[in-house]
């Protein structure tokens, strides 16, 4: 049955622009493979962690959503498992309810909550840059 | 004279009166609770990042659960901490 999913992955900040694009563009080559049909993408970007993670206080966030079959998950997470850039991930199958707000949401009819987020991503890249500025 | 032991006031004592609780999520219709938002999220922690209870918040028991969902989704994701001090 092909339902619509949403997976989130957190890369190593560690990773330079290329081996970041290589790592998405390997997720993507995977699902696309497995016959899945990508709805919407969206590079969340660095951001900083609400706790560390394998010493790490940042991350790299990218988000997928993508319509399969269920069998692809599975094959999906393996290849998340194996991968030692990424800090964490989540797949999510999203009911009715997830995809219509994920459809206003890309129409921009949530105009207001995406702003403050938008603020708050900002004072977050704030901080990073400021603290890569203190370990340099 | 009964009236001697009555006390008087002249403004009259303020009686806190309990406003009803409710459902936000039924009120305004919401049927998703998006995990990505952590500072929508925020309103359901306390301070050290505790989800609050049905009997404060006044969230119905069908969209608690989906709060609480939601909450741990953003906590896994590093979004929201599992543990804080002062976070509002």
């Amino acid at each position: 049955m092909v339902r619509q999913y949403e997976t989130v992955f957190i890369m190593t900040p560690v990773l330079s622009d290329e081996q970041i694009k290589e790592t998405v563009g390997k997720y993507q080559k995977l699902l696309k493979d497995g016959g899945a049909e990508i709805v919407d993408e969206n590079n969340w970007g660095m951001r900083k962690l609400a706790y560390p993670i394998q010493k790490k206080t940042s991350g790299y966030y990218y988000l997928i959503e993508f319509k399969a079959e269920g069998t692809l998950i599975a094959k999906l997470e393996t290849a998340y498992k194996r991968d030692e850039r990424l800090l964490r991930f989540l797949t999510v199958s999203l009911d009715k309810f997830a995809v219509a707000y994920n459809e206003k949401k890309r129409a921009g009819g949530l105009k207001s909550q995406q702003k403050s987020s938008e603020k708050k991503e900002r004072r977050e890249n704030k901080e990073v840059k400021t603290e890569e500025v203190k370990a340099e | 004279m009964a009236n001697d032991t009555e006390i008087k006031y002249l403004t009259p004592i303020k009686v806190e009166s309990q406003r009803k609780k409710y459902c936000r999520f039924k009120k305004s219709g919401i049927k998703y609770i998006d995990y990505k938002d952590a500072d929508f999220l925020l309103k359901f922690v306390n301070e050290q990042g505790k989800i609050l209870p049905r009997r404060i918040t006044g969230t119905s028991n069908k969209y608690q659960k989906k709060v609480a969902q939601a909450v741990k989704r953003a906590r896994h994701l590093a979004l929201m901490p599992y543990v804080a001090d002062l976070l509002k």
